[in-house]
């Protein structure tokens, strides 16, 4: 705008087309934000997964036999093969934000963000196979 | 005075939830979602499983990973629902629902893990 609006008293209403519900579609960037924010519910229900595994642990052997049996169901190990890849989906880049959203400078330099976001993958990888062999019996 | 934002607190809680989450997610859902089921690997006994379930530890750890994921997942999906739907004349009605069960879960979490 080269010239400043004049001044009124009241601001005029701002001509403003309505967003599509599905603007997210449009793009290839705008649908990969979307996937990214609803690896929330995939989150969510891992939650309730594990919440339900240790109800069961605390109710005895059977209703544990019971949740293993459920976790068998095909349809059961489809969604969570696709909960297991939206999660992925989350680690990755919430990792890959780390040096975006807190740049470390040394030297007035910023670092490369590999060597912000590398730390992350250690960690990763360090608890994973932490968590790994403390539930399969550290054998 | 401004009014003070609960925005800061929220946001810190859904920080330290995306970084919990990210680390601890994969792993579990893994094991007990898709490579016990399958038999890839063979899950643990029950026995075993209790005794680790069972430790002071453990419950702690997995506590706050239930609690901070939720919140985290609840922010998460209440700005899905913001922008991706453009709901936004109801950003009370949806910060109550998200929130609330963030907070109902949470209570939940505490009552099975104490009294496994």
């Amino acid at each position: 705008m080269k010239q400043p609006p004049a001044y009124t008293l009241y601001h005029p209403k701002w001509y403003r087309k309505r967003v599509s519900t599905w603007w997210w579609t449009e793009q290839w960037r705008s649908f990969k934000f979307i996937l990214r924010e609803l690896s929330s519910l995939a989150v969510i229900y891992f939650v309730a997964l594990l919440l339900w595994l240790l109800w069961s642990l605390g109710r005895g052997p059977d209703k544990y036999l019971e949740f293993q049996a459920w976790m068998k169901d095909p349809l059961v190990i489809a969604f969570n093969l696709i909960a297991l890849l939206f999660v992925l989906y989350h680690s990755i880049t919430w990792f890959n934000l780390a040096p975006k959203a807190m740049p470390i400078r040394v030297d007035g330099k910023r670092l490369p963000e590999w060597m912000v976001a590398a730390p992350n993958y250690a960690a990763w990888v360090v608890i994973s196979a932490v968590i790994a062999w403390l539930i399969l019996g550290g054998k | 005075m401004a009014k003070r934002s609960n925005e800061p607190f929220l946001w810190s809680l859904f920080s330290a939830g995306g970084m919990i989450a990210a680390l601890v997610v994969p792993v579990l859902l893994f094991l007990f979602g898709v490579a016990f089921p399958l038999g890839w690997i063979e899950a643990p006994g029950y026995g075993s499983l209790l005794a680790l379930a069972a430790h002071p530890l453990a419950r702690l750890a997995v506590f706050a990973i239930c609690s901070l994921s939720l919140f985290h997942g609840a922010h998460r999906f209440r700005f899905t629902l913001y922008d991706g739907l453009q709901i936004k004349h109801l950003n009370e009605l949806i910060a109550i629902f998200c929130y609330g069960g963030a907070v109902i879960g949470t209570a939940l979490a505490g009552y099975i893990l104490w009294d496994i």
